[in-house]
This record gives structure tokens, sequence and C-alpha cells, in this order.
């Protein structure tokens, strides 16, 4: 999972103009070239194209969307995933981006708190979702014994009430992340021309001035292609929730992505998990649409 | 006060800003981590209790993992083995496939690239796990239940896209003056291929290529799904197990996490700068 930003960098650069008119390919080379994209062909077809008519098929029953209705946990997990995705995303795309400014300054302190700083993302997601579930256990977990510790007081039942449960979901989010979109943001930053901050400190704007006048201008862009991205991958999220909460306590903070799979392989109903994950098509294929329409505008390139 | 020492002042209340905001950070980002290790160490008892540090830390649940001498890391050698065959296989056809597909759309110039372009895009937009369901009966049909085939089928599906708009774009660098060079020597589409465009794309295929081997490695949902027998399971598979038994004996989860979670740090921090040169290639033009 990955995006790219950039930096204007010579040596990269493209070098030759695009004009250069060639002849269309013709003969053994029309060959060579069917011959050559016939693996990424078959494997779109194979492995995108078939499951998402495959599953579109599974899940246009109308009788599984009524049953969806019916079930008491479908609601609750559209909430949840709204609730996620407004406050996970947005919350740490915030923090990312002003944390980009703290790693912008020089000394090799920061450096090394950055090296430090991008060890979630660095470290594989299911073993810090298993740390973080166990860290969280209200009885013998790391936070509670601290908290104790600390004020000896009991510390809150953090994945036994539904609302700090779907919290603490939020929490593994964003530590998770919140490193891989910091970088991201210090990459757009670097491409910022300096002259840009040197001349607005001449003329007296403070740091707050150079932010709002010149990073945000600058970053607004590829801002929001970060925010439907995430967002995208944050509706896509399994593991966050099936190793922090894992849907509870009693199927209170289940999402779309993973209760579809509760109930496509739990239940043992594909249509009805197919169903489940298809009812978040009325938000993902705007965002879908938004973000191809700012990707052609060219301002931020994947 | 002053102008200079009102200034000074401001500075300092900065600087203690900054420096509040590091430790911050620090400990937001050491807790969870820290918490890995602090389980690790502890003895079979020591887990449930309320100290903060162990009391009396020990190496035992690594030796455990290493040994394989506890029933749910009976096979976790075997476990890392698949991990890291799915997750080679999964490099080297994502660089295979993305090369060749870059190359061809932007080096042979065909008439509808766009359309292998737009579906790139498109597979990138789809979140993974909204095909499980499908995939999984569709890798039923095709005889690949409880196969490996079918998880890195998966994975490379979803590494390609992103490794063809990294390998176009860099491939841009690439004076195609060079194509025409070799082409008026007599040099065929595969020459051109091995021994022009692939050499020059060094850098962004141990990109792209570390790219895919840390996606699959990191991988739980398909191979969780797809792959059921112990000897075919990958580690986080394993590790999501445990999770499962009423026991739940979590140092030596912890442990077997931790070793499990080696390696990718060690390839990520080796390889941080051509990967962050590799994900800076695109262009934020300001």
């Amino acid at each position: 999972m990955a995006i790219a930003t950039t930096v204007d960098n010579p040596a990269v650069a493209p070098v030759v103009s695009r004009s250069v008119r060639r002849s269309p390919l013709a003969g053994t080379d029309r060959l060579w070239a069917l011959a050559f994209v016939t693996p990424y062909v078959a494997v779109f077809c194979a492995f995108v194209l078939y499951p998402v008519g495959y599953g579109m098929w599974l899940g246009s029953d109308v009788a599984s969307y009524r049953q969806l209705l019916a079930d008491p946990v479908f609601p609750s997990a559209v909430v949840n995933t709204l609730i996620y995705l407004l406050v996970a995303v947005n919350l740490k795309l915030l923090l990312a981006l002003l944390l980009s400014g703290l790693f912008m300054g020089r000394g090799w302190w920061r450096k090394l708190l950055l090296l430090i700083f991008i060890l979630p993302w660095a470290v594989p997601g299911i073993p810090s979702f298993i740390s973080i579930h166990w860290m969280l256990n209200s009885q013998w977990g790391l936070i509670n014994n601290a908290i104790w510790a600390l004020f000896q007081v009991d510390g809150p039942p953090w994945l036994d009430n539904a609302h700090l449960a779907l919290g603490s979901v939020i929490y593994a989010h964003i530590w998770k992340w919140l490193p891989f979109w910091t970088v991201i943001f210090l990459a757009g930053r670097m491409a910022v021309p300096r002259e840009l901050y040197e001349s607005a400190e001449v003329d007296g704007a403070g740091a707050l001035d150079r932010f709002f006048h010149i990073t945000f201008p600058l970053l607004g862009g590829l801002y929001l292609v970060c925010t439907l991205l995430s967002t995208i991958w944050a509706l896509g999220d399994f593991n966050s929730v099936r190793f922090i909460s894992g849907g509870g306590p009693a199927l209170s903070t289940h999402v779309l992505a993973t209760l579809g799979i509760r109930n496509a392989f739990e239940l043992g109903n594909p249509a009805l998990g197919m169903a489940t994950v298809l009812s978040a098509l009325p938000l993902l294929i705007p965002l879908v649409v938004l973000l191809m329409r700012q990707l052609r505008r060219g301002e931020v390139q994947l | 006060m002053s102008v200079a020492s009102r200034a000074r002042f401001d500075r300092r209340l900065t600087e203690l800003g900054i420096g509040l905001l590091s430790v911050v950070l620090l400990i937001w980002t050491l807790v969870p981590l820290y918490n890995m290790v602090r389980v690790a160490l502890q003895g079979k008892e020591d887990v449930f209790s309320s100290n903060v540090f162990p009391t009396a830390p020990t190496l035992d649940s690594f030796r455990t993992a290493i040994d394989e001498s506890y029933w749910l890391l009976e096979n976790f050698w075997g476990q890392m083995g698949n991990s890291l065959y799915i997750g080679l296989t999964v490099a080297f056809l994502t660089l295979a496939i993305g090369t060749l597909t870059s190359f061809t759309i932007s080096r042979m110039r065909i008439r509808r690239g766009w359309m292998l372009t737009n579906a790139a895009l498109l597979t990138y937009a789809i979140p993974m796990s909204f095909l499980a369901i499908p995939f999984y009966s569709i890798m039923g049909k095709y005889g690949l239940t409880d196969n490996p085939i079918a998880v890195i089928a998966v994975e490379v599906t979803f590494a390609t896209p992103y490794a063809i708009f990294i390998f176009k774009q860099y491939g841009a660098s690439i004076p195609l003056e060079l194509d025409d060079a070799a082409r008026i020597d007599g040099a065929s589409p595969p020459q051109i291929f091995f021994r022009i465009y692939l050499p020059l794309m060094a850098p962004a295929l141990v990109a792209i290529g570390t790219y895919a081997l840390l996606l699959s490695w990191n991988e739980y949902l398909y191979a969780f799904l797809l792959l059921s027998s112990d000897g075919h399971i990958t580690v986080p598979v394993g590790l999501g197990k445990f999770l499962n038994s009423d026991e739940a004996p979590w140092n030596y989860l912890m442990a077997a996490a931790i070793i499990y979670a080696l390696p990718p740090m060690a390839i990520y921090y080796a390889f941080r700068r051509k990967m962050s040169s590799g994900l800076t290639m695109g262009g934020v033009k300001g």
C-alpha cells in the first residue's frame, strides 16, 4: 500500500519530449507487444473482472438485502463505518500534515526521531494489533497496569464498552498509519520551493501565516487525494477491527468489511456477506470518481 | 522586556514546545512496541500480573518459539518458510508482469495503452477485502483451495497496479533515443527490454520488489481465508490462531510475533533510502 509524491529532482525529471512521432507498431513488434501485455491482461481478467462480476452476481439477490436490513447488527455496522472513516482518516491526516512540519526542521535529533517514529509502519500490522489488543485488556493489560501504578485507580474497560472499543480501533488505525502519511506530506513539503518561505519570512510572515498561506494552498491537492485514498483503504480495512475489538463487545463494533466476512464465512452465507460489502458502494463509487478526477488533473500523481 | 530578550524568550518557548511534542510522540510510538517486548520477556505466570516492567525477564518464550516446543508453534519455521516462499514469488511475478506491461505501454506505444492504465487504476481503487468473498468461491472453482498459488495470485493482482504506475513514471526518465538507436542496430523488442530497459530500471525494481515482498509478508485476510492446513498457512495466520485458543499464551505469541516482524523491519531500514526515492518519484507540481 503506497502512494507517491514528489520532490522536484532534476535527476528523475522527464528528459525526452513526448512529441517524438513514431510509426504505429507493425508485424513482429505487434506480436511482441501482444505477448508482453498478455500476463497482465490475464491477471486482470481472471482475478479482477471475474471476481468483481461474480461478486455482483452473488450480491444481486434482493432477498439477501431484506435479510441484511432485518439484522440489527447492520445499522450499527453502518454507523461504525462512518464514524471510523470520518474520525480515523481525518484526525490521522491532520496530525500527519502538522507533524510533517516538525520533521522539516534541521538537527540530527529530528532525523533520529523520524527513524523511531516510522517504526509502526515498518512493523507488520498483525503483531502490533495483537499487542495493542492485549495492552488494552482491562484486567492484565499494560495501560491499566500503568494507570493503577500511577494513580491507584482501575482503568476503564477499553474493549468491553462499545464506545471505548470503537475508540480503541480508531487509535490502533491512527497509530499504525500516521507515520506513512506523515512521510507522504513530508515529501510534499520538500517539493515546495524554499525561497517561498524565505521571502515570506523576510516580509514578516509568522509560522502560522506561512502554514496557511504557503503550505496549505500548495499541499491542498495532495491533501485531498490522500483523504480520498485513505478513506477508500480504511473502508476496506479488516485487520484493525478484527484484531483490536474483534467486532465485540456483543457485535457492537463491526464495520462493513468485517461484518461482510462474518456473514459470509462464520454464518456461511456468501450472498448475505456480499450484500453487506456491496452496501458500501454508494459511498465507494463517489470516492473513486472524485479520486480519478483529481488524479486526471495531474497535480498529484500516483 | 527588550525586543532582543523577547525574541529569545519566544524561541525558548518554541524549543520547549517542540521538545515536549517529541517526548509525547516518542511515548505514543513506543508503547505498543514496548508492550510486545515486555510480554515476550515475561514468564508464563508473569503474564497475568499487574506489573508495568517484567519482574523476572527471561528469554524462555523466544527459546520456545525457536524450538517450536509449544503446540501452537509446532510448525513456526515452516510457516516462516511459507511466508517467505509466497513473498518472494509475489515479488518476482509483480516485477515481471509490471515491467512487461509498463514497457509495452510507454516504450512500444501500443494503441489503447490507456485502457491498461485505467484497468490498473481501477484495481488500485478497489478495497482488497471487498473481493474476498467472490475470490474464495472462485479459487474453489479453480481447484486452488488451500493452495499457496491462490494467495500468490491475489497478492500479485493487488501489487501490480502500483508497480505499473511507478515503472511508468520512472521509465519516463530513460531517453527513448536509446530504444531508437538499438532498433536501428537491429535489436528486437525483447532485446531492448532485457538489455536496455531492465538495467536502467534497477532502482525502481528494488523499490517495487521490496514493496511487493512486504505487502505479501504482512497480508492476513486472504492467507487466512484461502489457506487452511497447518503445512500451508503463513505466520500471520498462525499468530491469529493463538487468539482462538482458550489458554492464550501471550508471551509465546509475542515472542513469535517479534521474530516474524524482524526481517521486514531489517529490509525496511536497509532499503529505506531506495524505498523513499522509489516512493517519491511521482510529481506534486506545487
